[in-house]
């Protein structure tokens, strides 16, 4: 075995790319090598600003391969024997050897002698076509190169033990040396191994090269900057990768700003720090809040020990947080409602008028909803209002990712009510699956009129439902909120009612029939698939669903998401006991049968009468007694009682295969029977469609 | 340690040191394009030059108007006028990264005591179709220069990427001579033999602040400007229209167009959905100087004067 190392050395690579691009230069190698038959061990992968760095051990060659090719059997016709010297490259038959088989007889094979190549011929080739087709996000040319890499390639190392493999990239060729930290240990740096590239940039470098190591280093110094002064770390992984892909030699230093920039709200300030200067927020653990300091890391130690570093970023610090203040003063000259007509001059959509427009629909929605949620309706519609306010406030456009939060403080620092206040700032919710749900009647009142007269206006009047990837106004987000907010807050509402109710409130002129039935249909279907998937991604049942599903529909009855998951889960219990399991049995022999029965002609029908065998007349009038109390269980929506009289049915079902001959020679008894089947098959399809249930 | 105890350079000594160090680079020094722009980009000596396969070297100050920024002279960090200094390395040399920390630490940036970082920022300039790759670069968190590596322009692909440097004068100003309001900067310092007195930025340009954003905010003649737009964009078009087109002062009028856009834009008379059809209105007629300006060069002979 050989050691390899190889290293590619570019300009700053984007913090955000740099793991990325490691994983997929391992990937691409480790499986380049493997194909042309090497081994490979102890692959590692280290990134950092400026490098990609990989390693690993592998044999010096690769191995001779001697493969045998079958051919015809002795004695085939010539021109089988042709063909198969044509394939296999041989001039005549004598150059073939022959083998026997019991089956087959004596028949040729060819054998290919293939020899090893040497591996640094191997990384020749291999390297220029991985760097070629390297999966970069955004890729660019330079100088007069058609090469494109993440940003200009500055030089690249490959040795195979101790030999330099002069690959060829972009038209720089590989060697043994590179360069350290620009300021502390430029070189450059001939290197013989891997241990010795790793000691001699680490040492005389000063570059860290692993950024696990830098990870390490930045928040363990970071952690203890803070507590020297008594102080503690916002930690933040995101923030903590980002910077680890920004500095080859991270200094940790922690600054100062003037306190009073701290009346600010705390997440307007570690916003300003996280984004725009990527410092990490400090905050005082015996209060909690934020205290006056942030922490940066340098790509240097300063020999000022990094006091100019930390007056530099303050100063930028202190100029971003007095825009900031300055926003927030000129926001607080007027209530926040006072920018509901600005909201107007902001476009929602081409076809769908401006913010303003969707904000006064949502309110006329909120309203009527919020009975039906327990809310106060003259809150719903006014919280409606005011949701959007801050979009045009200059804090929100600064500092987009706090629409919401800003709107609730300004409402809460005018002496607004907590409920509306809550409601603005989490009407937005839930953003995605992992994000959480409201709770508040209000809230949840806002943020589900919100989302349903989004998915109304782009399914039926803007016309843009989502296709296959392209969701690009993130309709199956809203969808997912919407069930979201039903299901958590045990919202008995039909999405039917939801969506009727939303397109005559905000588009009166339309006809249902002509204009929007349809894309009401759509949507419907639309959500169930996201309950579905919902469902299915909690790990729930798949078939149980669709029994779910199908049977709500063949019934019409419009429930409520709510209800469905509910049938849903009852169900899956129920199928989960040795009752369930046996009455599904009995079921799919009942279909079975009917089934089979179909195929040779209509089956019955009418109600089955009275039979008068023992077995027969139990499952009678057991069906009889279940059916009226299934149909009362589902009208108070207690799908576990509707399910439990279905298990009653179980005894009598079994009882009835076991004693019975259902196709009887006697043609009105066997009608009958097959009545019964029908009756069984009926009233399991009120409560769900079995046949959509695989037995287990 | 050995602080840099130099006095800081002014405001224009800033300038002719990056010009001198720039010359010395191979670049042409130009000065200033004629034209009202928002840029320095928008030069036709990076627009139109970074066109072709003609290898290019340029640096040269550009005056950069922004009428919406215009603070009336009242705020330290914005102004509707600012000067830009712009490089243009066609194609982009091995080593631009190191020329560019060179031309640093000609302004007398202590690369020790400071702290230099590339960020990722990929930049566009939707106006004139051209976008690149490249990095905010930071000192001690602050954006001293944008560098690109020029990928696209006029909706073209290049066919020599060329490198380009911006630093806002201004700012960086700012940074090297330690003042917190923009006004304050020495702009030029007084010659004791002569009798000449140091003269301040805002000596220079504090009345221009406040008159232009009078101007701009609340005199401009919108109806008046909307039909020197409409000019500006029909006489871009008929040049470029010619049966022998004339891209060069065809995008003169497609940078005024622009500059007027901008004034309405200030004057708040533009809405947001109009803005966007006013930039593709400009934006198309600066790609079709770009596609002039190829197709017209690829006819001109070399040292065609003599």
């Amino acid at each position: 075995m050989a050691e390899l190392l190889f290293e590619i050395f570019c300009e700053e690579i984007p913090a955000r790319m740099q793991v990325r691009a490691g994983e997929d230069l391992s990937k691409a190698l480790e499986g380049g090598l493997k194909k042309a038959g090497l081994t490979v061990e102890g692959a590692q992968v280290l990134t950092g600003p400026r490098r990609l760095v990989f390693t690993a051990d592998v044999p010096a060659r690769s191995p001779d391969i001697s493969e045998e090719r079958k051919g015809p059997r002795v004695g085939a016709p010539e021109q089988a024997l042709a063909g198969f010297l044509r394939g296999a490259g041989l001039t005549d038959i004598s150059q073939a050897q022959t083998r026997s088989d019991p089956k087959k007889g004596e028949y040729y094979v060819a054998v290919i002698e293939k020899s090893g190549e040497e591996t640094g011929e191997i990384l020749k080739a291999l390297i220029p076509e991985v760097m070629t087709n390297f999966p970069w996000p955004k890729s660019m040319k330079s100088g007069s190169s058609a090469f494109r890499w993440v940003r200009p390639l500055q030089s690249m190392i490959c040795l195979l033990g101790w030999d330099v493999i002069p690959v060829e990239v972009g038209g720089i060729t590989a060697g043994n040396s590179t360069e350290g930290h620009r300021r502390h240990g430029r070189g450059p740096f001939k290197v013989k191994s891997f241990a010795d590239y790793q000691k001699t940039l680490e040492g005389k470098g000063h570059v860290v090269i692993s950024a696990d190591a830098r990870k390490e280093l930045i928040i363990t110094d970071a952690r203890k900057a803070c507590a020297a002064m008594g102080l503690e770390l916002v930690e933040d992984e995101g923030l903590l990768n980002e910077v680890a892909g920004l500095a080859e030699w991270p200094v940790v230093i922690l600054g100062d700003m003037d306190p009073s920039f701290l009346e600010l709200p705390a997440e307007v300030i570690r916003l300003s720090m996280r984004t725009h200067q990527k410092y990490f927020a400090v905050r005082d653990p015996k209060t909690g809040s934020l205290a006056p300091n942030f922490i940066v890391v340098a790509n240097q130690a300063a020999p000022d020990g990094g006091k100019e570093i930390a007056k530099g970023n303050s100063k930028v610090l202190s100029a971003r947080l007095s825009d900031a203040q300055f926003f927030q003063s000129e926001d607080a000259k007027k209530k926040l409602i006072d920018y509901y007509d600005k909201l107007d001059t902001v476009v929602f959509h081409k076809k769908l008028g401006s913010i303003r427009d969707k904000a006064e629909r949502v309110a006329a929605l909120a309203k009527e909803l919020a009975p039906k949620v327990g809310a106060d309706a003259a809150k719903a519609e006014q919280a409606a209002r005011l949701a959007k306010c801050d979009l045009v406030t200059q804090t929100v456009v600064e500092f987009t990712s706090l629409q919401g939060q800003i709107g609730a403080q300004m409402y809460l620092n005018e002496g607004g009510d907590k409920d509306i206040a809550d409601a603005i700032e989490q009407h937005y919710k839930p953003q995605g699956p992992s994000d959480s749900v409201p709770t508040e009647a209000t809230a949840v009142t806002v943020a589900l009129a919100d989302k349903v007269a989004t998915l109304f206006d782009f399914f039926a009047i803007a016309k843009e439902e989502p296709t296959g990837s392209k969701d690009p106004y993130a309709l199956r987000r809203a969808g997912l909120g919407v069930l979201r907010l039903e299901v958590d807050n045990k919202l008995n509402v039909s999405p039917r009612w939801l969506f009727e109710t939303y397109a005559e409130l905000a588009y009166p002129s339309l006809d249902y029939k002509t204009d929007y039935a349809s894309s009401i249909d759509r949507l419907e279907i639309f959500l169930q698939d996201r309950l579905e998937n919902l469902l299915k991604s909690q790990g729930h049942r798949y078939d149980t669903i669709e029994a779910v599903f199908s049977a709500d529909f063949q019934g019409g009855v419009g429930l409520s998401h709510y209800m469905w998951r509910e049938r849903a889960l009852a169900l899956q219990e129920f199928l989960s006991t040795t009752e369930g399991e046996d009455l599904l049995a009995g079921y799919k022999r009942a279909a079975n049968i009917l089934k089979a029965e179909a195929k040779k002609g209509d089956l019955p029908s009418g109600a089955p009468e009275k039979p008068s065998a023992a077995e027969s007349l139990a499952l009678y009038e057991a069906l009889q007694a279940a059916g009226p109390k299934i149909e009362k269980a589902l009208e108070s929506e207690d799908y576990t009682a509707a399910m439990s009289q279905l298990a009653i049915l179980r005894a009598p079902i079994d009882a009835f295969f076991t004693h019975v001959q259902v196709i009887s020679d006697d043609t009105a008894v066997k009608e009958n029977n097959l009545r019964l089947l029908l009756r069984i098959r009926d009233t399991a399809q009120r409560i769900a469609d079995l046949d959509a249930v695989s037995a287990s | 340690m050995a602080k840099n105890d130099k006095k800081p350079l002014s405001f224009q000594g800033l300038i002719l040191t990056l010009q001198n160090y720039w010359a010395e680079q191979g670049c042409v020094i130009l000065q200033p394009f004629d034209t009202e722009v928002g840029a320095g980009t928008l030069h036709p000596a990076t627009v139109l030059r970074s066109l072709g396969p003609k290898p290019w070297n340029v640096a040269y100050v550009q005056p950069s108007r922004r009428p919406a920024d215009g603070r009336y002279g009242d705020n330290p960090n914005r102004l509707q006028h600012y000067y830009q200094f712009q490089v243009i390395m066609k194609p982009n040399p091995a080593n631009l990264q190191a020329l560019y920390l060179g031309s640093l630490a000609a302004i007398g940036i202590d690369m020790d005591i400071h702290d230099i970082r590339f960020v990722e920022d990929d930049w566009e300039n939707p106006t004139v179709g051209a976008w690149g790759l490249g990095w905010e670069v930071w000192c001690d968190g602050m954006e001293v220069s944008q560098y690109t590596y020029f990928q696209q322009v006029g909706g073209l692909d290049l066919d020599l990427v060329s490198g380009e440097l911006t630093y806002g004068l201004e700012r960086l100003a700012m940074y090297v001579q330690n003042v917190d309001n923009v006004y304050d900067l020495v702009f030029t310092e007084a010659n004791e033999a002569n009798g000449t007195p140091e003269v301040l930025y805002g000596d220079v340009f504090h009345q221009n602040e406040v008159q232009q954003s009078t101007y701009n905010f609340e005199h401009s003649d919108h109806e008046k400007i909307l039909e020197k737009f409409k000019y500006a964009e029909a006489e871009c078009k008929a040049l470029l229209a010619l049966e022998a087109p004339l891209p060069l002062p065809a995008y003169e009028h497609a940078l005024k167009a622009s500059h007027l856009f901008n004034l309405l834009d200030a004057r708040g008379v533009v809405s947001p959905t109009q803005r966007q059809e006013y930039i593709k209105r400009v934006r198309d007629l600066a790609k079709g100087c770009a596609e002039a300006h190829v197709a017209t060069e690829k006819t001109v002979a070399e040292k065609a004067w003599r």
